[in-house]
């Protein structure tokens, strides 16, 4: 079979579940088994095709569906197929999951919503990636949005989920109208909806421009890079965790997809001016560091999973910019690694998030909460959760021998091999986003210490989470393949690398050098072995080496003493001496007191006098700045703004007609 | 292969002098302060001494806090093995650039903080706290700092760092000057010593990394500490040879092989001195005056990154 009927039956397969997911919703077992079945062959196709689409040449299918003058086109080529890779590997994974996880969910409530948006939003994503017009493009685009809002709102019975899924709704709607824009520019200068017009279309330098800005604000919006990412902390915690891990490990990717689809391949790399790279480089670094940091100061689970999305787009965004910059000045090859390091990264981020989002589905089903100072401890009560939480929390933390060392690894090699460019502000920049790009993984080891000690390691701070149960074997499994596939990554760079190259060979007709995919399966050497080397296997073997002392001494030696823990010789200890998730982030949020500008209340009760202590409640809440700086004043604005228009709405009848009437005469004098 | 036992031997040196290091950074400061201070051969001693005791672990320990001190003792010993001592061309810094040094350092560090936070003390907490925020300034301080060098010699490879600033004449370069400043603040922080934190210290409420080791025993202990007599080691050696590499053998002739091995002594005799000298001299710091302390580390080193691009590219 070609890529092509590959790909198509992944869609089929998806279509199919969406189908069960209806007639089956009176016997809710098989419903659950089937559509689970269907969307992991669905996952497998995709992967198959998008192998197909990286090994072989590009492949076209028009099926005779949509507008009436305009068939729908698909195609397979390296970039789609890239994406279908991501995607069939975290979305198999997730069926996997899904199995155990919603036999769970589904003991509590009605889930026929759910088998009917999760495959559409499948469906969506697929087609995004296949979409060889305009037209199908914006037409899966939205169908992703829209299926993906009544994920969200899945539970809508609480407040702030119907909230989230509002704002996430319009956000994704404006997106949506703006990525529409850039394709009105792009149809303009091709006259066809086909993107073989497109990237045949030569624009001028302004219209390329606000083309260029369009998509990169409509894209950058879907991605949740700062500061057009305020749905995202809202809206991914409030989705079932298996559809948080579809949402942060590959919708967001899609956006990037579309980004490159837009950006590097329609409106085509050598139209781009230097600030194009240079604004992603900043708008990336910014994203990570503020994404990073505001994860930092959650205390909710899924939401610091769902910040440090934006800091790994960021990190994302950092290498296509470095990509683009070097594209501009005729670097091909450095700006073949700014994307390969991009991509891979975006491979590597679904991995690890993927497996932590549904390691806090785990947790949320295990102990009920995922309120971080309700949880602690559950390392003794799900070893094999912690254990695989911990891989991803390894690898989120860029450290060897994982994956997103790799990708991290990369990306600074691709910074720190710019040559001298002309303009000194470039030239700063890039160090600059080098240093941003470091604080920022520093930054995440911090955070994911503090996710795992306070979640899995201490001692329970509630009676739920002294009683958690482990996770059941389905969703072990599915939280299993991330892990494995994320220490595979990590060990065997060398092989997925020579993939990967396929897409810049696609996209800028340029690819590492041969050092990079010629040298021993070994060692990764993107330049050149003299200027920069990594062998993970060696680091691999040391770490073994380590871990193999250290079960020969456990087993041999392992008479221990276990006693209390020292307290300082305080008689009891209890839960509620740990340090708690606000305790550990104090001292940044100290730091960075000007970006956090945290309100901290103290309440405090006696028996009539202050060394009395009743009762001290510390409270402390730290609001996104770019909340009240950029989305306040934007809202105030748009209501002062409706409030001003609001008498148009209390016209009779005729009133209406008349404005009808009067569009209808402008329309007319516009076309004619 | 050849250069692969060479290497092997310098992991082997490094690793064996290191408790020996920090006894003579101990015996400088006694007798800085009109002490007579330990044997050289203390540190040893207690190591053994801590070797040969039964463990004690809190009740409710995981596997993480047993599995920790053996990420830690290897991570901070393949690092070891990464910095040329002797000989400028090591094979297994191929393997493992600069990066990957530095994020070596920082596994172990993610799982000195794994381990605090596991028994659920508020020492553990407390200590894991301070040591990944304060990580957080001092990790890419080192990174910038090294990068330094890097952009100048095309290459994170550290060998060939090396290389470039023994043969190619970088000389006294505004960059190497800003790079040094920061990379000495950071190594400071990150071995724990004085103004940063106190290695001789239990009084709680100002330590930080022997906050995190509160609740180990026997040889978990052990390969802790010689883990962190490693770091320091470490840490100098990577100073001496980045900035200041004379010396150092650039083939394996026994003649140059000699000359190098004495010259890397006198220069760690010699930064020894100057660090116990500091360290008599200097209180510590208050907890909240590091970050100001570290992130001025990151400002040098990204000024040295900035003055390089601007003053020294076009030159």
């Amino acid at each position: 079979m070609s890529g092509m009927s590959w790909a198509l039956a992944a869609l089929s397969a998806a279509l199919t579940a969406f189908l069960a997911g209806i007639l089956l919703s009176a016997t809710p077992k098989h419903q659950r088994r089937l559509v689970c079945a269907l969307l992991l062959l669905s996952a497998l196709a995709a992967l198959a095709a998008g192998l197909a689409g990286l090994l072989s040449a590009p492949g076209e299918v028009r099926l005779p569906i949509g507008l009436p003058w305009l068939a729908m086109h698909f195609r397979l080529d390296a970039l789609g197929g890239f994406f279908l890779l991501v995607l069939g590997l975290l979305l198999g994974a997730t069926a996997l999951y899904s199995v155990g996880y919603l036999r769970q969910l589904g003991s509590q409530r009605n889930l026929t919503p759910l088998y009917i948006f999760l495959p559409l939003f499948v469906i969506g994503m697929q087609g995004v990636m296949l979409a060889d017009d305009a037209y199908t493009f914006m037409v899966f685009w939205e169908l992703m949005s829209v299926a993906s809002y009544f994920l969200v709102t899945f539970e809508h019975e609480q407040d702030g989920h119907r909230k989230a899924g509002f704002l996430y709704l319009l956000m994704a709607h404006l997106g949506g109208m703006l990525i529409l824009g850039g394709f009105a520019i792009l149809y303009a200068a091709g006259g066809s909806f086909e993107f073989d017009a497109m990237r045949a279309a030569a624009l001028t330098p302004l219209w390329a421009s606000l083309a260029f800005l369009l998509a990169m604000s409509g894209f950058g919006m879907k991605a949740g890079m700062m500061p057009l990412h305020a749905w995202l902390p809202d809206a991914h915690p409030a989705a079932p965790s298996n559809v948080s891990a579809l949402m942060s490990g590959i919708m967001i990717k899609v956006a990037i997809f579309g980004f490159l689809r837009m950006i590097w391949d329609l409106i085509g790399l050598q139209q781009a001016h230097w600030w194009w790279g240079g604004l992603v480089l900043v708008i990336g670094s910014t994203s990570a560091v503020g994404g990073i940091l505001f994860a930092l100061q959650q205390n909710e689970l899924k939401r610091v999973l769902a910040y440090s999305s934006v800091e790994n787009i960021g990190i994302i965004a950092i290498g296509l910019g470095l990509g683009m910059i070097f594209a501009h000045y005729n670097y091909p090859s450095l700006a073949a690694l700014g994307l390969v390091a991009a991509l891979y990264h975006s491979l590597n981020h679904a991995m690890f998030k993927g497996l932590l989002f549904m390691g806090a589905g785990a947790v949320m089903h295990g102990a009920h909460s995922c309120d971080m100072g309700q949880l602690g401890g559950l390392i003794r009560r799900m070893p094999r959760t912690a254990a695989l939480f911990l891989i991803g929390c390894i690898s989120i933390s860029a450290l060897p021998p994982f994956n997103g060392f790799v990708s991290e690894w990369l990306t600074f090699q691709a910074a720190l091999m710019a040559p001298q460019l002309q303009g000194t502000l470039l030239s700063a920049l890039i160090p600059f986003s080098a240093a941003m790009l470091a604080l920022a993984g520093a930054l995440a080891a911090a955070c994911f210490v503090k996710v795992f000690g306070i979640v899995f390691q201490g001692t329970p701070r509630s009676p739920a989470a002294a009683e958690a149960r482990e996770a059941n074997a389905w969703m072990q499994i599915g939280m299993a393949i991330p892990a494995a596939l994320c220490l595979l990554l990590g060990i065997f760079p060398a092989w997925m690398l020579p993939l990967i190259d396929a897409v810049p060979k696609a996209l800028i007709h340029a690819e590492l050098g041969a050092s990079a995919t010629g040298n021993a399966w070994l060692w990764l050497t993107p330049i050149a072995q003299e200027r920069a080397s990594y062998s993970p296997l060696i680091v691999l073997m040391a770490l073994l080496l380590a871990g193999c002392t250290f079960l020969v001494i456990h087993y041999r030696y392992g008479k221990k003493r276990r006693t209390e823990p020292w307290s300082c010789g305080h008689p009891h200890l209890n839960p509620r001496m740990q340090y708690t998730a606000a305790a550990f982030s104090q001292p940044l949020r100290r730091i960075f007191s000007d970006l956090y500008q945290p309100q901290d209340k103290l309440l405090r009760s006696d028996h009539g006098h202050t060394l009395l202590v009743k009762r001290l409640r510390y409270q402390v809440h730290v609001q996104d700045l770019l909340w009240r700086h950029l989305y306040l004043p934007v809202k105030r604005f748009s209501e002062w703004l409706t409030q001003r228009i609001d008498w148009l709405h209390h016209r009779p009848i005729h009133g209406y007609l008349a404005f009808t009437f009067v569009t209808l005469l402008l329309l007319l004098g516009l076309l004619l | 292969m050849n250069l692969w036992l060479w290497n092997l031997a310098e992991a082997v040196l490094m690793v064996g002098l290191a408790p020996l290091a920090t006894a003579l950074v101990k015996l400088f400061k006694a007798r800085l302060q009109n002490r007579r201070g330990p044997s050289l051969l203390q540190s040893y001693r207690d190591l053994a001494k801590l070797f040969a005791k039964q463990p004690v672990l809190a009740e409710h320990a995981s596997w993480i806090f047993r599995l920790a001190p053996y990420v830690i003792f290897a991570a901070t010993a393949l690092a070891a093995a990464i910095v040329p001592v002797i000989l400028v061309a090591m094979p297994l810094t191929a393997a493992a650039d600069v990066i990957a040094l530095v994020a070596l350092l920082a596994l172990a560090r993610f799982f000195t903080a794994l381990a605090a936070m596991d028994v659920g003390t508020a020492f553990g907490g407390m200590g894991a706290s301070r040591e990944m925020t304060f990580a957080a300034l001092s990790e890419p301080a080192m990174l910038m700092s090294i990068f330094v060098l890097s952009i100048a010699a095309h290459s994170t490879n550290l060998s060939a760092m090396i290389d470039t600033v023994l043969n190619s004449g970088l000389g006294l370069r505004p960059s190497l000057a800003f790079a040094l400043a920061a990379l000495v603040m950071v190594a400071i922080a990150e071995t724990g010593r004085i103004p940063v934190d106190n290695p001789a210290t239990h009084l709680e409420l100002t330590m930080v990394h022997e906050a995190m080791i509160l609740e180990y025993s026997g040889r978990y202990l052990a390969l802790i500490e010689w883990a962190n007599q490693i770091k320091l080691l470490l840490f100098a050696t990577l100073l001496l040879n980045l900035f200041l590499p004379w010396g150092i053998a650039q083939d394996s002739s026994l003649v140059s092989v000699l000359i190098a091995a004495g010259a890397w002594l006198l220069k760690l005799l010699l930064l020894f001195a100057l660090l116990s000298l500091f360290e008599t001299w200097m209180a510590k710091m208050r907890i909240f005056r590091v970050p100001e302390y570290l992130g001025l580390a990151f400002l040098l080193a990204i000024l040295g990154i900035l003055s390089h691009y601007i003053l020294e590219v076009g030159v």
